[in-house]
């Protein structure tokens, strides 16, 4: 048997150097001193990062991502938790039935969600701008949160709640008191992964902003043009880094929060 | 379904409403409305109410849409096959290789998926192009000659693009699936008789079966109406049914039409999802 | 004394589960008051709804007199020791003892005193700043006992709280609880379904079967005269004789395969006589056994068929030469005392006052 498993190790790690390879061209062509993306390599240059600096439009972009991504994390945490507490906590009629339903973003195509929102927003009247996205990008990142959050308090042990109440505190102070403190983690892994999704999102952003772009947006605006190429790589790069620093700060919370014997997962 | 009316039913929904609420008016709602909609007609900018079933005619006769299904399908279907085929191998070195850093292993496969799908699948642009990663790569090793045409804009292009970006995604519910099997049950297997391969195809397959179940259908449902991937390496030739639904919807100016092809899509994707399980229920018994 | 607590005809149902069908009893002030019963019975029920985590369907729950209709489990002069001791992981030993007095108006000095003083009253003295992570099960017990106990409840609830531990520790926790409710004088209501744990430390025992309670006594009433079978066989081990009645008089007159004719006075019967079944139950130590020298009257033969050995007991099975029953019969391994040897033949006798009797 232990042929077999040397060459699913060969696999595996092959395999993860083809799925990494890719991403891995963002910083080799960011720094490569030619206009085009290709090989071979012509030269080191940090000129592609330092023209970010200048682009108006990026900043403007970045700062309107700063803010759907914020707002949209936070809304869609916060709904999240009450979705989750409610689902893990009670038992009551109709409730497979309506998570199915909020989950469901998860399985529909975003270009659906995106032109359906679009049409109800035109037929409202009302105007596409941020807070169209940020609607749009709490009603993605929900399910996520929900998911998130289910484990951390399904990890909460019921009996903890009603020693607290046991011992005198009413609802509001056992939730600040015990359930809060112990569900923490999840609550910074769910705001984390939203920030970051929204933060990456396109589809949706790019159906509901009216004339505030988000950064995806604006990056597909770069694709238009060939001359853009290194620096769109560059702001690429940039935005890669950040997304794993996120992501594995998301990962540690997640941990801490879903910490449980039996499982690894989770 | 009982109706059970008591303190449990009055927390949870007070709890529940509000994140229910918000997915009816931003969800259900949008999508009644679009299903509404495509029983209309729009001309210009001007909606006319009619009730009309010309749309779903037109989607399911003319050449051009039927073509674009079949064509979104194919892609679909072949990005299904692949990415599932990779994963299964991964998920099971996973399980059953992986040790102490099973979790390691899954962060490090998972975590491409949360970064920006629009930069990978725009990365994979620049490798296949006509002076792109792979032909300058390649020529200057002087693998080839000529630059590779076949690899860009066209169905291979979707296709190579769509498996590298969902591969990771059914490897999850395969190792799940795979981490449930009991392991003694792998022991008594071996102890009745089983060789490695035997004890592959009767006891951990079927055993996994509802894992690549469930993998098949994460990544068919959502590539069926992939965007961004067709648009940026299909060319003409690898145009999905999405981007039709874009264009009707803006360029053309035809949203009844782009609300035909949405809930046409939507219908044919859940009626093979919902042949495929139940071929696999039929043919493989619940546990 | 007074009665503390009341529960007055209860109900609690789960869907078509009687978790609780129909229970009272009177618990008194200062009284070490066990729940007995096998799972499911419904005394983990009985005592989530005195500390109020359940509302009973029917009937009402009183403690000094005063109905517990619609109080929150906050307000209610009880403390609960949860069985998985439910201590807050993310608080040390003292902050976890001293959770419930944040509402009280109390100095930092004040408090400090109260919170050493309930660790010291467990045994846990010095521990204060501990992690709950650093704890071992019996610690962990401790603190939960310290935490309810500071709050000076009227009366404290425990739910199993020694099913976690392992024997020794258990029985050293059995004494020690017992000691720390006489110390403290308040009125404990432990839920158990270990018989000796009920039987070493409690005043009262109720014995619960199915949701009802069906007999309520001290512990040595229990074991020597059960109401019925099933609380005969539940606490302890019992034999069981079949036989006819011949006479129901002054006196009852049962003949049995066994012993022949024995004659029992009323008092020793429970139940009342509707069809002519009556079983007799003997306690296996209550069955004299003795080697074939013995020359004593009424002393039956047997064969021992089968030992079991447990260092300071022997239990035989004896199989009666004058019916083929089995007999168990329990002999103390002391100084002195004849074992015997499978196949062996005996002469044994009981004492017919020990004996007790139901009719079905």
């Amino acid at each position: 048997m232990s042929r077999a498993s040397k060459y699913l190790k060969i696999f595996a790690y092959t395999y993860l150097i083809f799925l990494y390879a890719p991403a891995l061209l963002l910083p080799i062509f960011s720094f490569n001193s030619s206009q085009i993306i290709s090989f071979p390599l012509t030269g080191f240059t940090t000129y592609w990062f330092e023209r970010l600096l200048y682009q108006e439009t990026l900043h403007e972009a970045f700062k309107n991502s700063m803010i759907v991504a914020i707002s949209s994390s936070i809304l869609a945490t916060t709904l999240g938790v009450l979705a989750s507490r409610s689902s893990t906590r009670y038992n009551f009629t109709g409730k497979q039935i309506s998570l199915t339903f909020i989950l469901a973003p998860l399985v529909l195509p975003e270009i659906i969600v995106g032109v359906s929102l679009l049409t109800v927003l035109i037929q409202l009247g009302l105007s596409l701008n941020l807070w169209s996205v940020v609607l749009g990008h709490t009603l993605l990142i929900m399910p996520f949160s929900i998911l998130i959050m289910n484990s951390a308090f399904n990890n909460l042990d019921i009996s903890l709640e009603e020693a607290s109440m046991d011992l005198g505190e009413n609802q509001i102070g056992t939730f600040f008191r015990i359930i809060l403190p112990l569900v923490f983690p999840g609550i910074m892994a769910s705001l984390l992964i939203g920030f970051t999704l929204s933060l990456d999102e396109f589809i949706i952003a790019f159906f509901l902003t009216g004339t505030e772009t988000t950064l995806p947006v604006y990056i597909w605006s770069l694709f238009r043009f060939p001359k853009e190429l290194p620096t769109t790589m560059a702001l690429g790069t940039l935005l890669l880094i950040v997304s794993l620093i996120l992501l594995s700060l998301s990962e540690y919370f997640r941990r801490r929060s879903a910490l449980s014997k039996d499982s690894i997962l989770n | 379904m009982k109706f059970t009316f008591n303190n449990d039913t009055k927390k949870g929904w007070r709890l529940l409403s509000a994140p229910f609420i918000y997915s009816l008016l931003l969800l259900a709602a949008p999508l009644s409305l679009m299903f509404l909609l495509s029983f209309w007609t729009q001309d210009y900018l001007v909606l006319d109410k009619t009730f009309t079933l010309n749309n779903y005619i037109e989607a399911f006769t003319q050449p051009v849409y039927q073509l674009l299904f079949s064509r979104s399908l194919t892609i679909s279907l072949t990005v299904t096959l692949f990415t599932v085929l990779l994963a299964y191998p991964m998920a099971y070195f996973i399980s059953f290789y992986g040790g102490e850093r099973k979790a390691l292993w899954l962060f490090l496969i998972t975590i491409p998926f949360w970064t920006s799908y629009l930069l990978r699948m725009f990365l994979w642009k620049v490798i296949l192009g006509y002076n792109g990663v792979f032909n300058s790569f390649f020529i200057w090793l002087q693998v080839i000659e000529e630059p590779m045409t076949f690899i860009l804009y066209n169905t291979n292009a979707v296709i190579i693009a769509l498996t590298h970006g969902w591969a990771p995604f059914a490897i999850l519910p395969i190792f799940v699936s795979l981490e449930k099997i009991d392991r003694s049950l792998l022991e008594a297997s071996k102890d009745l008789g089983d060789g490695p391969i035997q004890q592959f195809f009767r006891v951990i397959l079927p055993l996994s079966a509802p894992g690549v179940v469930g993998a098949a259908l994460i990544i068919f449902i959502p590539t069926v109406g992939d965007y961004i991937t067709p648009k940026l390496v299909g060319g003409t030739e690898g145009l999905m049914i999405a981007n039709m639904i874009q264009v009707q919807f803006s360029k053309a100016n035809n949203a009844p039409l782009a609300a035909a092809l949405s809930v046409s899509s939507l219908m044919i994707v859940a009626f093979i999802s919902i042949v495929f399980v139940l071929i696999n229920r039929k043919y493989l018994r619940r546990y | 004394m007074v009665n503390q607590v009341q529960v007055k005809n209860v109900y609690r149902n789960f869907g078509a589960v009687k978790a609780v069908d129909g229970v009272s009893i009177e618990i008194k002030k200062g009284e070490f008051f066990s729940l007995l019963g096998p799972s499911g019975c419904g005394k983990t029920t009985l005592l989530r709804l005195i500390a109020g985590f359940e509302t009973p369907n029917f009937g009402e729950i009183l403690i000094d007199s005063k109905s517990m209709k619609d109080v929150e489990p906050n307000l209610r002069p009880t403390n609960m020791v949860f069985q998985n001791y439910a201590i807050f992981p993310h608080l040390n030993v003292e902050e976890n003892v001293a959770y419930g007095l944040r509402k009280k108006k109390l100095s930092k000095d004040e408090k400090l005193e109260m919170i050493n003083k309930s660790l010291n009253l467990v045994g846990l003295s010095g521990l204060n700043n501990r992690s709950s992570n650093a704890l071992s099960g019996g610690q962990k017990q401790r603190v939960a006992l310290a935490r309810a106990l500071i709050l000076k409840p009227k009366v404290l609830l425990l739910d199993e709280p020694l099913s976690a531990l392992d024997k020794k520790l258990r029985e050293q926790m059995q004494s020690e609880l017992r000691h720390l409710q006489r110390a403290v004088g308040i009125t404990f209501i432990l839920v158990t379904h270990d018989q000796e744990e009920a039987l070493t430390m409690s005043d009262k025992v109720a014995v619960m079967f199915d949701g009802k309670v069906e007999q309520i006594a001290s512990p040595r009433e229990l074991y020597e005269k059960p109401i019925s079978q099933r609380v005969a066989s539940f606490i302890g081990a019992m034999n069981f004789i079949n036989g006819k009645v011949i006479k129901d008089d002054k006196k009852i007159i049962f003949e049995t395969k066994i012993f022949g004719k024995l004659s029992l006075s009323k008092k020793q019967i429970s139940g009342k006589n509707q069809n002519g079944k009556l079983t007799l139950g003997i306690r296996p130590e209550l069955v004299s056994i003795r080697s074939l020298k013995a020359t004593s009257k009424e002393l039956m033969m047997g064969t021992i068929k089968d030992i079991s050995y447990f260092g300071e007991t022997t239990y035989y099975k004896i199989s009666c030469d004058k019916s083929n029953e089995l007999l168990t019969v329990s002999s103390q391994n002391s100084f002195g005392q004849i074992s015997f040897k499978v196949g062996e033949q005996v002469k044994f006798k009981i004492d017919i006052e020990s004996v007790v009797g139901f009719f079905d």
